[in-house]
């Protein structure tokens, strides 16, 4: 906030007096004027004499700058118990002389004017008790009383004035309150007289609920918030909530952190979520978004990582117990002081005020995960427009921190509306619907978007047993997409058709085996046949050479014999 | 009007110191130094006490200029201021007394 109102270079800027107030600084970029007077005004119980105390107290103890309460309804005594309980030690501060209450009581009944006067008594006794302790801070509470104890306003008015000029003149930074006016912004108009800066409180009741809250309406020389800022008193003091968007500048982390559900890390690019992105998880009652949410919890107290749960419908005792069931034992996270829990009814206060609760929970514990569970009951204090401003601010605050942030958010049957609008807000949008089949409902989740991230496309059934949440696979077939029991059925049945597939096939397989010993041993027996016929044809050869040589051999044996004779006989005829 | 207000404090703490018990009527009159009004008022108050009180008073004069932790006792804001501590009750009478009429009414001198 201090980069917002950057100071123009080189000229002389407006000193500023830090009030300490939580929030108060930032969105007035340093605090009230120093060395001026401001007014501060708003109607009964708005917390004008609180922000006006603890403007002292803060200073004395933050900023060594001693101060002067000079209270005009309320004695020592009572202003000392009334900020008791804020946890401001009044004597304390008063021994070590950084406070001065001065009760000044101005009653008309005992008075009466006879001639011209003016209020240096009120003067001397200002300037006695600013000596007194050197103080660099004023409280006039309520100056207002004295135009009741005043018989003469016109000697009022302008002793006010010049009172507001001492003052400056003092160098004392000064905090006048003032009762609001019909139409106006005091009772009596001294907004005429303290023109540097006025600051408004407010405590208004819309529907039962009430809210606080605070608008610097001027602040001469100097940028501020324009915005009505919810504020708080708790035990802790007043904390004013800069919560307004201011820009769009948060660092986004390239860090991911797991979601507990290894099937849904699967989902969302195998990783998870982007640290610091918000997620937003709807689903019809029932769907599990409860179960989600302690998934991520748990996974990030397992690293060591602080979570802070915002329930609005159960308690505490309630979830741990839940998710017991389920086998998350977060019990262990929240005696460990890992994590808290913070449930509230969203009745309990206006919508400003439960973000101005957040806001301060989660400024003090710090945490690295928050769930907000579920979000969908704020709409119901607010109107929808009230709700989206506000979470845009919170989803803006958690951003500003890198805290990741998970909302759940109870949709009816047609999710994909989400009843605040708010999905533009968020990075990442799960869904659980459950789809119903075959008489039976079951859980279906899917990644609806998930900026940055390629993330799955595809629906999985989700099931909670007592190890925790599960993703499955849905059932994508020639049956359609079936889950639950369906689901199981058609895997049974796709199991028998793969066994009868897989005999069939080692049917087949045998059959052919055998038509193959078959065939082969046909050829065995063509081939043996062929082989006696073979070896017979060649004894038949052989036989007709042997015939052939024997008949070969008897012709020459004749052919021999026909000549020998005649050789015989030839010789013997020579 | 030239009254030295520090002669006459003097002059009256010495009266006072002689008989403050017995006098009727015990006034404070709270200046801020010697203004205009300071010293009318001292005046007006001399002249009407003496007129109406016959000598029987006491008259204190506190200048917060020089005792300003006074202011706070008998819760003055504006000056001047008479207080009346005796005859009891106690009455604040604001200005510089130049109205007789409300200064007699306002100190029990004349019905209300």
């Amino acid at each position: 906030m201090a980069k917002y109102f950057s100071r123009a270079r080189g000229l002389p800027v407006l000193a500023k007096a830090p009030t300490g107030i939580t929030g108060f600084d930032e969105i007035t970029g340093g605090g009230i004027p120093r060395g001026r007077p401001t007014l501060v005004s708003g109607g009964a119980g708005c917390g004008k004499t609180l922000f006006s105390m603890e403007f002292l107290v803060r200073g004395a103890t933050q900023f060594a700058e001693p101060g002067l309460f000079m209270s005009f309804e309320e004695n020592e005594q009572e202003l000392a118990q009334n900020v008791a309980s804020l946890g401001f030690d009044l004597a304390a501060l008063v021994k070590r002389r950084l406070l001065l209450m001065d009760f000044v009581r101005a009653e008309q009944s005992e008075i009466e004017e006879t001639g011209e006067y003016d209020l240096e008594g009120l003067f001397i006794r200002l300037g006695h008790s600013i000596d007194r302790i050197k103080a660099k801070r004023v409280v006039l509470d309520t100056i207002e009383a004295l135009f009741a104890a005043m018989p003469n306003e016109l000697v009022l008015r302008s002793e006010l004035r010049r009172l507001f000029r001492w003052l400056k003149g003092r160098g004392v930074t000064a905090i006048i309150t003032a009762e609001r006016g019909a139409g106006a912004f005091t009772r009596h108009g001294l907004e005429e007289y303290v023109s540097d800066c006025v600051i408004l409180l407010d405590h208004r009741v819309i529907e039962q609920v009430s809210t606080r809250r605070l608008r610097v309406v001027k602040y001469r020389g100097s940028a501020h918030g324009t915005n009505e800022y919810p504020f708080l008193i708790d035990e802790s003091g007043f904390s004013v909530l800069p919560i307004t968007s201011l820009g769009l500048n948060h660092e986004a982390s390239t860090e991911r952190v797991s979601t507990g559900i290894a099937q849904l890390d699967v989902m969302l690019d195998g990783k998870g979520f982007y640290r610091g992105s918000s997620v937003l998880l709807s689903g019809t009652a029932g769907s599990g978004k409860t179960s989600i949410a302690a998934h991520l919890v748990d996974a990030a107290c397992r690293r060591g990582e602080r979570c802070l749960y915002f329930p609005f419908e159960e308690s505490q005792s309630q979830i741990l117990r839940n998710m017991q069931s389920i086998g998350l034992g977060l019990k262990r996270w929240v005696s460990r002081g890992l994590l808290r829990f913070h449930p509230a009814r969203p009745h309990l206060y206006g919508l400003e005020t439960h973000l101005a609760l957040m806001h301060r929970q989660i400024t003090q514990f710090d945490p690295r995960v928050v769930v907000i569970d579920p979000v969908t009951n704020l709409t119901e204090i607010g109107s929808t427009m009230e709700a989206r401003g506000m979470l845009t601010r919170l989803v803006d605050f958690l951003k500003a921190r890198g805290i990741t942030a998970l909302f759940t958010s109870l949709s009816d049957s047609n999710a994909e509306i989400t009843e605040v609008g708010i999905s533009s807000l968020m990075d990442t949008w799960l869904l659980v619907r459950n789809l119903e089949s075959n008489g039976e409902r079951n859980r279906g989740l899917y990644v609806l978007k998930s900026r940055g991230m390629a993330h799955s496309n595809q629906i999985r059934e989700f099931i909670l047993s007592d190890r925790g949440a599960r993703l499955l696979d849905v059932y994508t077939g020639s049956a359609g997409v079936l889950t639950g029991t369906a689901r199981m059925v058609q895997e049974e049945r796709d199991k028998a058709d793969v066994l009868a597939q897989r005999n069939e096939t080692t049917r087949k397989r045998r059959e052919l085996a055998h038509k193959r010993e078959a065939m082969e041993a046909q050829i065995a027996a063509l081939r043996d046949r062929f082989a006696t016929e073979s070896s017979e044809l060649q004894m038949l050869i052989a036989e007709e050479q042997l015939v052939e040589s024997n008949i070969a051999q008897q012709r020459k044996v004749l052919v021999d014999v026909r000549s020998g004779s005649t050789s015989n006989g030839s010789q013997n005829g020579r | 009007m030239a009254v030295n207000i520090k002669l006459a404090e003097t002059t009256d703490e010495k009266a006072a110191r002689a008989n403050k018990q017995n006098d009727k009527w015990q006034l404070r009159l709270y200046v801020a130094g010697q203004t205009p009004k300071c010293l009318t008022a001292f005046a007006n108050l001399k002249k009407l006490c003496e007129e109406h009180m016959g000598g029987d008073y006491h008259i204190e004069i506190v200048d917060l200029l020089q005792h300003p932790q006074l202011a706070k006792g008998d819760q003055i804001l504006a000056i001047p201021t008479l207080v009346r501590k005796l005859p009891e009750p106690v009455r604040k009478i604001i200005g510089d007394l130049s109205n007789t009429e409300r200064v007699l009414v306002g100190l029990d001198l004349r019905p209300r």
